[in-house]
Parts: structure tokens; C-alpha cells; sequence
């Protein structure tokens, strides 16, 4: 576990979704049942190689979201893992009713793996961005949402999610993100939050690509001498409630940031619990209720103030209002 | 008595035993019901390779009831078959029954939760698809309304079907010419519906989706084609077999009132005594 509080190398270049393709076509060469489901999104999924070396084991639909979901569920109730992986704003929006229906409530073992998410396709505009998925998802019931922080998380996640017997909707980026972990060396549960470190005057709760902004954020704080936790909140639902009751009591001070609307999201779960269990001051960091403006997913969190800099601002306000 | 005989004595029986339940738990939909009621029969008990006593057998044929709302039919079968104790049909659409309005698959024998229109043609393109990967040789039936065919997801469950040359498919639309707001001709012209499901790679027959021994026949022979999915157009009448609700528009979900009701039970009684 030590090992995660330390700074890992700047300048990784692999992104989730390679990360999450890889990790399959290692265990999809043990398992002939773990089965890729793409919407002509192999490519934007890095799921080429995948399709080359299991060819059996990769079904493509093209360009129909429902359909995706529709045969996933059928051939998972036929005894398939099934995971797909198509973009994160169709999947998510175009195929929700399949994903409730077919998938969650008819208790299926599919896994929506929804790529580019967020502000991924950032210059594309608000018909690709999917800023709502977090909401949707985790409000159907028998449906876990998930997020990892960076490459080796995506690995871990993917791993326990080829063992776990339930519908997962699992959200990533598009391109590489910085590193979060320094190695594979720390333990992954789902639905437990990692604490990335340790703190006792606010608690910065992330999830996703923000976990590193959140991390950046700290270690500015820590010069201000804010003594700032971070927690990794990669299980958005089942919510690991108990790590969030903790920080409110422990640090009385929350803030959580998300590459997501600020309604429904990581914020909204987290003020759902703290509200009702320990009611402190809590700011909640995302995109507001607005077609999100265009750009690179950093120009995009700098306008919006998911950024070092607004963090560090709203801690020492926050701090100050005590 | 000849076996075609026992199907239509069955078919009545079952009709007979879907009205009791819509009728003493006052909810249901009677026309869809009643229209794929033969078409229910000859594949439960001359077609489908299925065990009740083993509902999740991995080599049974699987039925996946797209047009989730015409239960009444498939719960009568799935009781009377043995799937559960027939007792239960009672607490049909009642207080925190498992027998709800649509298929619900906590319930032996039932495959998938349906309801939603349009979703189930995938699904059944997925189990297909499943059975060709492992070597098994079930079939995968699956029933849609033809008012679902407006539904843009079957169009792309059809694709699906044939690039995938998914002969162990077979697909039913129960055409009763009814949706609930009039024909599906005036609501949302589906014709010329052969052609289009031709056009779509798929194998496509015509039958009386009422005539026991035209449906055996049918369903007997398939696939007709190597390599190609099958869609069987049932041509049915909506309330089949109770003549006040036959063809009207109003007995989509019409509860009978007891007079009604003792009517039609006197109406399937009598088809009962003709068929020995």
C-alpha cells in the first residue's frame, strides 16, 4: 500500500483503454468466454489487436447501440462474458433502456465498458461528450459504476470484473492520462475507495482523470500547509459510504471533483451520504448544467475549474469559513 | 385422437385458463393473448426441446417472448407444461406476485425479462450467436408484435441475424393487423413486411398463425435455408377465438365483464366438445 503515496513518473503515454484491451487479450487467451462487443468502435476502443489474435472473440455490429447491448445480454444469458466497448455518449444514452432492461434487470453478466468519456471528444461537442452517464447509471438498479484512475487501475478493474457475476457500466478517457498509482502493487476492491493520502483538514474526493488533478491539488496545498486527503473514488456505485462518513467526520471538509454534470454524478453521491450521515461543508467540482464548451479535455477543466489551481482556491476558502 | 386434435384441444384449454386469469384478476392483454395462443402451443408441446425439470438445461431451445405483453398466454403454458405449480396463475397481476404483467424471469422457464418492445430479437441474435460459438445445436424462437416492427432496434437485430447466418434463429411476427390505436396499416404502415424482412437476408415464410397443423408443419422444416435466419409471419386474428373480441381494436387489454366472460366461456366450451 506504501507505495501508492509516493509520486509516480510523469509521462505515460498509455491510455485506459489500451490498458483494458490489453489486460482482455491476455485473459481472453485462458478464457474463450470473455467476448469483445464492438459498435465499429475497435479502433477508438485499441480493441484491433484484439480482434487480430481472438478473432472468435470479437462480435462486431456496427454502427447500432441497441443492438450492442441486445446481444450482449443474450449472449451472456447464454454463458458469455460479454464486454462492450463503445462510446461512452451512445452507450450510455442511446442503449439505456437495453442496459436496464436486458442487462440490469434481467440480471445479465455484461460489462459497458463506455469509451471516450466525458470530455474525451472534446472538441466535438455536447452530442459526444457524455457528462450525464454517471447520473443514468447509477440510477438503475443492479447496475455498478466504475471509473479508474489511470492505466494500472484500469488493469486491476478489469481483471476483478472478469471474475464478478454482475452488470458493471465502467467509464474511460480517451487518451493517456498521468499516472495515479506507482506500479500494480496496492490492493483493488470494488466498491472500496483507495486512500491515495492521507490527510486530516479536507478531503479531496475524485474519480476517473480527476483523481490526478486531485493529487496535484494536494500536494499544493500540503505547501500552503494543508494537510489534504485524497480519495480515489473509483466505485461510484455500490459507494463505499463507510470511506466517505470517515473523511467527514476526520476532516470536515469535502470536496469532490468530477468530469461529469454537477447533477448525479460523484458529487451528488457523495452529498447523499454525507448530508444524511455527518452533514459538513462540501463543495461539488464538475461541469455545470450547460452544453460544456469545446476544446482539449485540460482547456476544458481549466475553464471549468477542475483544475489545481480552483481546487487549491475553494480548499483555503472553505478552510477559512470555519 | 390425433395428435394435431390434442394441440387444438390444448390451445382452447389454454385460452380458456388465460381469460379465467384476466378476467379474475381484472388486468391483461386479451386480443395479443388470445392471437398467439397456437402459435405458443405448437411450439411448447410439439417443437421446443425443453425439460421443466430442468428449466436452465444448456441444450433447450429458448424462447424469448419479444412482445412481452401478451403474459397471459405464456404464464397458462409455462404452468401447465410444469414450469410451476398451476395453483400460482391465481396471484396472477396481483399484490407482489412473480406472475406480472410481462415475462419475468425469476419465474422457471422464462429466459429473459421482456416488456420494452424491440429488445428481443437481439437478445435472441446474442443466443444464437452463443450456440454457433459453442458448437450447440438448440434454436433460439422469438416473438414480436407487428406493431413492434416500428421499433428501429428489430431493423437492427434483423442485420445482425443474417450477417451472422444465424439458421438457428427463428423469428415470429404474430400479425394480427391490430395495435392499440387502430390497424398498423393506418398507425404506421409496416408493409409490404415479406419483402422487407427478405430484403434484410432472412428466409421468410407465410402461415395461418392460428392453424395448429399449418404452424406444425411449418416449424417442423426449419431452417428452410443453410446460413440464413428464419421469420415466420403468422398471420393471426386478435382475440382469436372469442367471437365479441375478434379484429376489435378495444380487446388490446379489455378486462370481460362476467356476462362476457360467461359468454366466452361458453364459446371455447363448445370448441372444446367438437374437438374429440
Amino acid at each position: 500500500m506504501r507505495n501508492i503515496l509516493l509520486k509516480p513518473a510523469a509521462g505515460n503515454k498509455i491510455a485506459n483503454r489500451k490498458a483494458i484491451s490489453d489486460t482482455l487479450l491476455q485473459l481472453g487467451k485462458k478464457d474463450k468466454d470473455i467476448i469483445v462487443l464492438t459498435s465499429d468502435s475497435r479502433g477508438s476502443a485499441s480493441m484491433v489487436q484484439f480482434g487480430e489474435e481472438l478473432p472468435d472473440q470479437i462480435v462486431e455490429v456496427g454502427i447500432a447501440e441497441q443492438n450492442i447491448v441486445g446481444i450482449a445480454a443474450g449472449l451472456a444469458h447464454s454463458g458469455k462474458k460479454s464486454f462492450v466497448a463503445s462510446p461512452a455518449c451512445f452507450l450510455s444514452m442511446r442503449s439505456i433502456e437495453q442496459i436496464k432492461v436486458d442487462v440490469a434487470y434481467s440480471r445479465t453478466n455484461v460489462k459497458l465498458i463506455g469509451i471516450s468519456g466525458g470530455v474525451s471528444y472534446g472538441a466535438l461537442g455536447m452530442s459526444h461528450h457524455s457528462l450525464q452517464d454517471l447520473a443514468v447509471t447509477r440510477a438503475i438498479p443492479g447496475l455498478d459504476v466504475m471509473m479508474p484512475a489511470d492505466r494500472h487501475e484500469a488493469k486491476k478493474m478489469i481483471e476483478a470484473l472478469v471474475h464478478y457475476d454482475k452488470a458493471v457500466y465502467v467509464r474511460i478517457g480517451r487518451n493517456p492520462v498521468e499516472d495515479c498509482y506507482v506500479s500494480e502493487e496496492y490492493d483493488f476492491e470494488i466498491g472500496k475507495a483507495v486512500t491515495m493520502r492521507a490527510g486530516k483538514d479536507l478531503t479531496i474526493i475524485a474519480s476517473g482523470e480527476t483523481v490526478r488533478v486531485a493529487l496535484d491539488a494536494a500536494e499544493t496545498l500540503e505547501q500552503e500547509g494543508i494537510d489534504c486527503r485524497v480519495i480515489n473514488m473509483h466505485t461510484i456505485k455500490p459507494l463505499d459510504e463507510e470511506a466517505i462518513v470517515k473523511a467527514a467526520q476526520e476532516t470536515g471538509h469535502i470536496i469532490t471533483v468530477e468530469e461529469h454534470s454537477i447533477h448525479g454524478g460523484l458529487g451528488s453521491a457523495v452529498a447523499e451520504v454525507v448530508s444524511q450521515a455527518h452533514p459538513i461543508p462540501l463543495k461539488i467540482l464538475g461541469i455545470p448544467d450547460e452544453p460544456a464548451i469545446t476544446g482539449k479535455t485540460a482547456e476544458v477543466f481549466q475553464y471549468y475549474g477542475l483544475s489545481t489551481e480552483n481546487i487549491k482556491r475553494i480548499a483555503i476558502d472553505m478552510l477559512m469559513k470555519q | 385422437m390425433s395428435e394435431i386434435l390434442q394441440l387444438k384441444r390444448k390451445a382452447t384449454e389454454i385460452r380458456m385458463e388465460l381469460l379465467k386469469m384476466i378476467y379474475e384478476s381484472g388486468a391483461g392483454h386479451t386480443g395479443g393473448s388470445l392471437s398467439i395462443t397456437d402459435i405458443l402451443t405448437v411450439l411448447y408441446y410439439k417443437i421446443m426441446n425443453i425439460d421443466p425439470t430442468n428449466p436452465t438445461w444448456e441444450h433447450r431451445d429458448r424462447y424469448v417472448q419479444s412482445k412481452g405483453h401478451a403474459v397471459e398466454s405464456y404464464w397458462a403454458i409455462l404452468a401447465d407444461k410444469g414450469f410451476f405449480q398451476k395453483e400460482e396463475l391465481k396471484t396472477f397481476s396481483q399484490y407482489n406476485s412473480r406472475l406480472i404483467g410481462h415475462p419475468n424471469n425469476k419465474v422457471p422457464g422464462v429466459e429473459m425479462n421482456t416488456g420494452a418492445l424491440g429488445h428481443g430479437l437481439s437478445i435472441s441474435v446474442g443466443m444464437a450467436l452463443a450456440a454457433k460459438m459453442d458448437g450447440k445445436s438448440y434454436k433460439v424462437y422469438t416473438l414480436m408484435g407487428d406493431g413492434e416492427q416500428a421499433e428501429g432496434s428489430v431493423w437492427e437485430g434483423a442485420m445482425a441475424a443474417s450477417q451472422y447466418k444465424l439458421d438457428n434463429l427463428v423469428a415470429i411476427i404474430d400479425r394480427n393487423n391490430l395495435q392499440i390505436t387502430g390497424n398498423t396499416e393506418d398507425v404506421m404502415s409496416i408493409e409490404p413486411l415479406g419483402s422487407k424482412w427478405r430484403s434484410f437476408g432472412w428466409e421468410v415464410v407465410e402461415v395461418d398463425g392460428n392453424d395448429i397443423e399449418q404452424l406444425v408443419h411449418t416449424f417442423s422444416k426449419l431452417p428452410q435455408t443453410v446460413g440464413k435466419p428464419t421469420m415466420v409471419i403468422a398471420n393471426t386474428v386478435k382475440g382469436k377465438g372469442i367471437s365479441i373480441a375478434e379484429n376489435q381494436v378495444g380487446w388490446h387489454h379489455r378486462v370481460p365483464t362476467k356476462e362476457e366472460y360467461e359468454l366466452a366461456v361458453e364459446e371455447l366450451s363448445q370448441q372444446l366438445e367438437v374437438l374429440v
